[in-house]
């Protein structure tokens, strides 16, 4: 058994901001996270993260605002407050550490364009600002030495009397279970992309830290909210960073046409993202498509502008596509990116079960409510990575000595080895696919009350045959299909989740665009939706709702 | 179309375990990478080939493998590239690095080596209030290294790393260059001090390997050269280092061509004896591993021609 003041579970921004920020404050921290940490999916952002410097003219109010209408008046405005007002200095502090952002002509600071915003207001470095900032914070864990259980899988949160007391996970490398008790844990274990196929998201983007607290009893909001990102490679679904068009390229259609025109006149290819995704999805369905796809256009950037500025997205177009950006355009669609739902939380990180924070993706402090704008996820990373170590430092100051049953870590084992034990049955691949297959389909960039269903049904069908599934490996060092296997548990968790979410909402709105009930229903749907696990409940779930939070900015109308 | 893919498989379970090839027969499609190929394998033929991936990439550097002999990110190699129907692609895990199992190998040293050279900035003076001024020049030079996604295929064809595990290496020293390089930093000279004595920048042999390996176009061997000019600059003196470059300069005068063995040599210091036995075991390491070059110097032919270029050198200084 170890034993920590706090431990973070995940390692990519969130976490590793939150553990700089433990450290510093004195407090016996433990980072713990199933790959290295610079493999964590964070390295990914390519685009940038956005701040309103005040000493350049901007202000955060603009932020905010955009913000909130990105959002489609869905995000709590007093927690937008605090992440816009606190993103100047969180910037500086990432800049002080190191971070080497790209800078104007007088050697400060420079910005580009992003989607949904009137200011450039995004910070970034080339395209490989995640991965910059990454390895940058990972600098900061080295320096300070702190404790990183690498490659160690947590299987379950120990919650005793209410209170979360730690975590119980596998160290890979032996295959041995343990104990790691702690004052506080602040969950920090990123997104869900693999729910659905395709993805943008990492291979390792399974849910697992929403699929945790939620066994834990956390409540998981607004997860109907799953953001397509409009331009993801033809095939295997890889991104193409919204920097492209905010560096200037086009989308066009068969015809050659910007098709942008007919939907967002104002803001043309820099419009929301849940708006561009649907509107190149009415350009395929309508059949001005190509193959299932429609155009990204950077021709006119010229060879030399895309490979200083954008040479990450050359080089995935020439190497995974052999395809020149400034010789001929390339083939793209919507593809499953970012959940806005999440572990509900306060503005300090808080959820509802004492000892236990959470932050970044797999957190909703509902800063992007319906649907999040580009460059907004890395700085909801780092300042709510940061809050909720403040604030879980606070917290552990109260909490006595820690209890040391054993009986989490015992029934987890005995769970792991049924699985070892259990002869060929169900490939978890095969199983994986299958879900991934229908919550794409039903929970798409459009859906209905029958494709949600059919969604919601599935699930169902395949948690009922999850114990089914068997592995190859029963060795004990690096069994990766094992892990796969405890993953799929928590995806079909997520998954339910999501289908409960949206089947709760009527309305549609951001994200959540539903056919059947084409309209945004401020009257009724000025809410989240909550969704608990409860063996007792319809279907294994409990359901609410709670109200937005709107401060200074009254719903009116979206239009880009 | 039907792909043959030979597998280096490892089982630290078995009671004896030795490391072995696995053939694997699969139907792939044109627009596979080699990593599309190896997770159908795990996930439809074989679940217990363990392999470590994550983006499909390019950006997590989990997945680096030696693809034909050669370190390659498995996620941004087309199959077609390394392959053509008929053929039989081979699969291992990197070099220079234990295996774990299967393809997964053990980067304790990896790391340890990234935090040998003080990997986090450190600025001087007092701090400003807003951002540190830089050039945007300067940032953009820096990013051709934070480019750099540890994965670890450099060190894995390291011909050096190969003989002497504790030189510092490509992945570390370019990561060292991230910070001697930087405007924001105030412990340039600190730096190159340290990275001035053995196992440091003066090790490598430039055989070119990372530069040719490394996915991301890092160019740890031109950092490294870099950091030799900046040291030499820096008045870096009397130290392994720039006696290396005196001899490495009397070795081209001799001879128009490089003797490492002589070279290492004197780079110690004829009259340093502790010195010389500590690099004896790489020397007899590399003689049997057949990479100790001669030590009389072979002259080439155009030794003419090079000794006019070090005289027009030495003349310009
Ligand atoms: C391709 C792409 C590009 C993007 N570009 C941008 C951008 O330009 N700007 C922007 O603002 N946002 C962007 N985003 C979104 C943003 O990158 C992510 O939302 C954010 O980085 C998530 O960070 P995180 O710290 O919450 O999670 P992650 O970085 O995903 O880290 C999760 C951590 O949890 C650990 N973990 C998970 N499960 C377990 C377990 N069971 N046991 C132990 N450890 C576990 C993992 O090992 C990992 O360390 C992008 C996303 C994608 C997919
Ligand atoms: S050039 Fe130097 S660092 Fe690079 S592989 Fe060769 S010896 Fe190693
Ligand atoms: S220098 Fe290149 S090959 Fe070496 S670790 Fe970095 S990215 Fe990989
Ligand atoms: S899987 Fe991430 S670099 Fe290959």
């Amino acid at each position: 058994m170890y034993e920590h003041d706090v431990l973070i579970i995940g390692a990519g921004l969130a976490g590793l901001r939150a553990a700089v920020e433990s450290v510093r404050l004195g407090v016996d921290t433990a980072v713990l996270t199933k790959v290295h940490p610079v493999r964590s999916h964070s390295n990914a952002a390519q685009g940038g993260i956005n701040a309103a410097l005040t000493d350049r003219g901007d202000e955060w109010e603009g932020h905010a605002y955009d913000t909130i209408k990105g959002s489609d008046y869905l995000a709590d405005q007093d927690s937008v407050e605090v992440m816009v007002r606190e993103a100047g200095d969180t910037l500086i502090e990432l800049e002080h550490m190191g971070v080497i952002f790209s800078r104007d002509e007088e050697g400060r600071l420079g910005t580009r364009a992003f989607g949904g915003q009137r200011e450039a207001r995004t910070f970034f470095v080339g395209a490989i600002t995640g991965s910059a900032m990454l390895h940058v914070l990972h600098e900061q864990i080295m320096r300070n030495d702190v404790r990183i259980y690498e490659e160690w899988f947590v299987t379950s949160l120990i919650v005793e009397d209410g209170v979360c007391r730690g975590a119980v996970a596998m160290d890979m490398r032996t295959g041995e279970m343990e104990t790691i008790r702690a004052k506080a844990v602040i969950m920090a274990a990123g997104g869900a992309g693999r729910v659905f196929e395709p993805s943008t998201n990492a291979l390792i983007c399974t849910g697992d830290g929403l699929a945790l607290a939620w066994d834990a009893g956390a409540s998981l909001m607004d997860m109907e909210m799953v953001q397509y990102h409009p331009t993801t490679l033809a095939g295997n679904g890889i991104l193409l960073s919204e920097a492209a068009r905010g560096e200037g390229a086009y989308l066009i259609n068969a015809d050659g046409d910007r098709f942008m025109e007919n939907y967002a006149p104002e803001f043309m290819e820099l419009a929301s993202r849940d708006v561009v995704s649907r509107a190149e999805q009415i350009e395929i369905n309508e059949g001005r498509g190509i193959n299932g796809n429609v155009l990204l256009d950077l021709r006119h950037l010229g060879t030399k502008f895309i490979e200083e500025k954008l040479g990450y997205l050359q080089e995935v177009a020439v190497e995974f596509r052999g395809i020149d950006l400034g010789e001929s355009p390339i083939e793209i669609r919507p593809g499953m990116h970012y959940i806005m739902g999440g572990i509900k939380t306060t503005i300090d990180g808080a959820t509802v079960i004492p000892g236990l924070y959470a932050a970044g993706e797999c957190a909703n402090v509902s800063v992007h409510g319906a649907n999040r704008l580009g460059a907004n996820s890395l700085l909801d990373t780092i300042v709510f990575g940061k809050r909720s170590a403040i604030a879980a430092a606070e917290y552990v100051k109260t909490v006595g000595r820690n209890g040391s049953s054993d009986s989490q870590l015992e029934s987890d084992k005995k769970r792991i080895q049924e699985i070892l034990d259990r002869p060929q049955g169900i490939r978890w691949a095969a199983m994986r696919n299958e879900l991934a297959e229908s919550l794409t389909e039903g929970i798409g960039v459009f859906r209905d009350q029958a494709s949600m269903e059919g969604a919601d049904a599935k699930v169902d069908e395949l948690r009922g045959k999850y114990p089914q599934v068997s592995v190859d490996n029963k060795g004990k060092v690096f069994n990766t299909d094992l892990i796969f296997a405890l993953e799929l548990d928590f995806m079909l968790d997520v998954a339910k989740s999501i289908c409960q979410g949206a089947l709760m909402r009527k309305e549609s709105r951001g994200a959540h665009s539903r056919t059947d009930l084409p309209d945004r229903d401020d009257e009724n749907w000025l809410k989240h939706t909550h969704v608990y696990k409860d063996p007792d409940g319809l279907g294994g779930v409990r359901t609410e709702t709670s109200d937005v939070t709107i401060t200074k900015w009254e719903p009116i109308e979206r239009a880009y | 179309m039907l792909a043959k893919l030979r597998v280096g498989r490892f089982d630290p379970e078995t009671s004896s375990p030795e490391p072995y090839f696995q053939e694997y027969e699969l139907e792939v499609e044109d627009w596979f990478s080699v990593l599309d190929a190896l997770i159908k394998i795990r996930e439809e033929i074989d679940g217990t080939l363990s392999l470590r991936c994550a983006c499909r990439a390019s950006i997590c550097g989990s997945c680096g493998m030696r693809v034909n002999g050669r370190a390659k990110l498995v996620c941004k190699t087309k199959l077609d590239s390394v392959w053509s129907p008929g053929e039989t692609l081979t699969i291992e895990p990197m070099g220079n690095m234990p295996v774990i199992t299967d393809l997964i190998t053990d980067f304790t040293s990896f790391w340890d080596k990234v935090r040998q050279i003080d990997p986090y900035m450190q600025p001087t003076g007092p701090e400003p209030e807003a951002e540190y001024l830089a050039s945007d020049e300067s940032m953009v030079h820096l990013a051709g290294v934070m480019n750099c996604i540890m994965c670890g295929c450099c060190v894995s064809e390291c011909t050096v790393l190969e003989v002497d595990e504790n030189f510092i290496g490509p992945a570390a020293l370019a990561k060292a260059y991230r910070f001697v390089a930087d405007p924001r930093d105030g412990k340039a000279e600190e730096r190159l001090k340290d990275l001035n004595e053995p196992t440091g920048i003066w090790d490598c042999t430039r055989c070119m390997q990372c530069v040719e390996v490394c996915p991301k176009d890092v160019d740890p061997m031109g950092r490294i050269m870099v950091m030799r000019d900046l040291a030499m600059e820096a008045g870096v003196k009397s130290t392994a280092g720039s006696r290396h470059t005196d001899s490495f300069v009397n070795s081209v005068k001799r001879s128009g061509r490089l003797n490492e063995t002589r070279l290492t040599i004197e780079s110690i210091g004829v009259m340093n004896i502790p010195g010389q036995l500590a690099m004896a075991p790489v020397g007899v390491k590399a003689l049997l591993k057949g990479k100790l070059p001669p030590v009389r110097d072979h002259k080439i032919p155009s030794k003419k021609a090079v000794g006019e270029i070090v005289k027009k050198a030495e003349g310009k200084n």
